[in-house]
């Protein structure tokens, strides 16, 4: 936990330092130690997958993320484009300069001390940015006065095999659920499977790709707390495993650990889908301030 | 891996040729780093009639960027890049001798007739086990293009690094072979 301060206007004072501070050892954490959620998850579908390949490359992922915790170094290479997740109270008053440069300052001092790949470039001239950032920010205001941030390093070859459909409503359950798999077989082994798949469906078209994204953060086996929503996920989940693209894209029957959704209403005349591919090296750190 | 085949690079065609898709390797001796940014370089200059900075008779590329190697170590988390991104350039590189690409995910058609016409291979290391990958990686020498960072060509030395044959020289993808093998109608 981190200190605070109460102003006499009764908002909460948070020093960009703090932030700082929390924000560079959580980088550094979401890449060295992979969360016990998604190790558990490696032996649960060690009991499931029946390629003998399939098992060989489960157990190499154990060990690796066993490798990367004990002599710290990233699980993997792509230590990822840094995106953070930010709930802000309302009685929370940042002092001591901009959120953003102090997130920043954060990945930077994170992705230099703990050796890890900076992977910004400029989109034309491919130049590296040489510190890891910009980073993204979705930024929520929320009741309250604790700032809660998730430091999630995406890599790029699981981003990179992720899509967006603008359904028609006709489409309904039975299209959703095609494009999902369409979007899973097309990647095939690109983005490192066994991966999770984060779907976003409703809000509209930037939306849905946040509601996506978002969906990753939760616990990896913990069920879906909407029980229609926990079904289909059930529903996508096992069609997805019936694809035998597989561990690594080798063949076999674990080729997704879970889906996630995250659903909200949309415009009448749409049907917004994104699908968010995320590999198994699924990396998140939550901060709590 | 205890049926593994054992390569020493470099690799010749007679080493190439006995490979199927599906067969596990481990790979011994000299390898070079490449990602799509190097790999276009190499390409220019060959559109130059410029030498290249690294040898391709018999060589194979292994596509990653490591992450920076942390004091005591030679490199940081090495596993494989995805490789369709080197798509548009490896054809040319194995019509020069290149024998061998490491990296992960599918390659093209034009990239798979190339492997058959120069008899060349495509293995797959384990994406996303970029610390267990590192454990093989012993001596680490930037060669080229060090303002490209972790892109930068790299000449590694390897002691048994495992490996997937995906693509052999017979046009097998096992990418294609094995997802039949598990797929559940």
């Amino acid at each position: 936990m981190y200190c605070q301060t109460i102003s006499e206007a009764g908002m909460r004072q948070i020093s960009t330092k703090v932030i700082t501070a929390a924000v560079k050892e959580a980088a550094v954490r979401a890449n060295y130690e992979l969360g016990s959620d998604v190790t558990d998850a490696f032996r649960a579908a060690l009991e499931k997958e029946q390629s003998p390949v399939g098992k060989e490359i489960i157990n190499k992922l154990i060990e690796n993320a066993e490798i990367a915790r004990r002599e710290r170094i990233p699980i993997c290479q792509d230590t990822g484009l840094a995106i953070i997740f930010a709930e802000i109270g309302q009685d929370v008053n940042i002092v001591g300069g901009s959120f953003r440069d102090a997130v920043e300052q954060g990945i930077r001092e994170g992705y230099k001390e703990g050796y890890l790949r900076k992977s910004v470039c400029d989109p034309f001239t491919r130049k590296n940015t040489g510190d890891n950032t910009p980073v993204i920010i979705h930024l929520e205001l929320v009741p309250g006065e604790r700032l809660t941030l998730w430091v999630v390093p995406k890599g790029g070859g699981s981003e990179n095999m992720s899509r967006l459909f603008m359904l028609p409503p006709s489409a309904g359950w039975k299209g959703i659920k095609e494009k999902v798999l369409q979007t899973v077989l097309e990647a095939g082994p690109n983005p490192c499977p066994p991966t999770i798949i984060g779907v976003g469906i409703g809000g509209n078209f930037e939306e849905s790709a946040i509601l996506a994204k978002k969906s990753l953060l939760r616990h990896l086996g913990a069920p879906n707390p909407d029980p229609e929503l926990a079904s289909k996920e059930q529903e996508l989940i096992e069609e997805i495993n019936k694809t035998g693209v597989g561990p690594q894209g080798l063949g076999g029957r674990i080729t997704s650990l879970a889906v996630h959704m995250l659903v909200m209403p949309c415009h009448i005349a749409s049907l917004p889908l994104a699908v968010n591919i995320q590999c198994h090296a699924s990396r998140h750190e939550e901060i709590a301030i | 891996m205890g049926d593994s085949i054992r390569l020493k690079t470099p690799l010749s065609g007679g080493d190439v040729s006995g490979l199927r898709s599906g067969d596990r390797v481990t790979i011994s001796g000299i390898l070079y780093t490449a990602r799509d940014a190097a790999h276009k370089r190499l390409i220019d200059l060959l559109d130059q009639g410029k030498a290249l900075p690294i040898p391709l008779e018999g060589q194979v590329i292994y596509y990653v960027g490591p992450s920076p190697a942390p004091p005591g170590r030679v490199i940081g988390a090495a596993g494989p890049t995805t490789s369709y991104r080197m798509d548009a350039y490896a054809p040319r590189l194995m019509e020069l001798g290149l024998k061998g690409m490491i990296g992960k995910g599918k390659r093209s058609q034009e990239v798979k007739d190339a492997m058959t016409k120069y008899k060349a291979v495509y293995m797959a290391a384990i994406g996303g086990a970029g610390a267990l990958m590192a454990q093989a990686i012993k001596e680490v020498e930037i060669v080229a293009y060090e303002d490209l960072g972790p892109e930068a060509i790299r000449r590694i030395r390897v002691d048994n690094l495992p490996v997937i044959v995906v693509n052999d020289t017979l046009g097998n993808d096992l990418y294609v072979e094995g997802q039949k093998l598990y797929q559940i109608p």
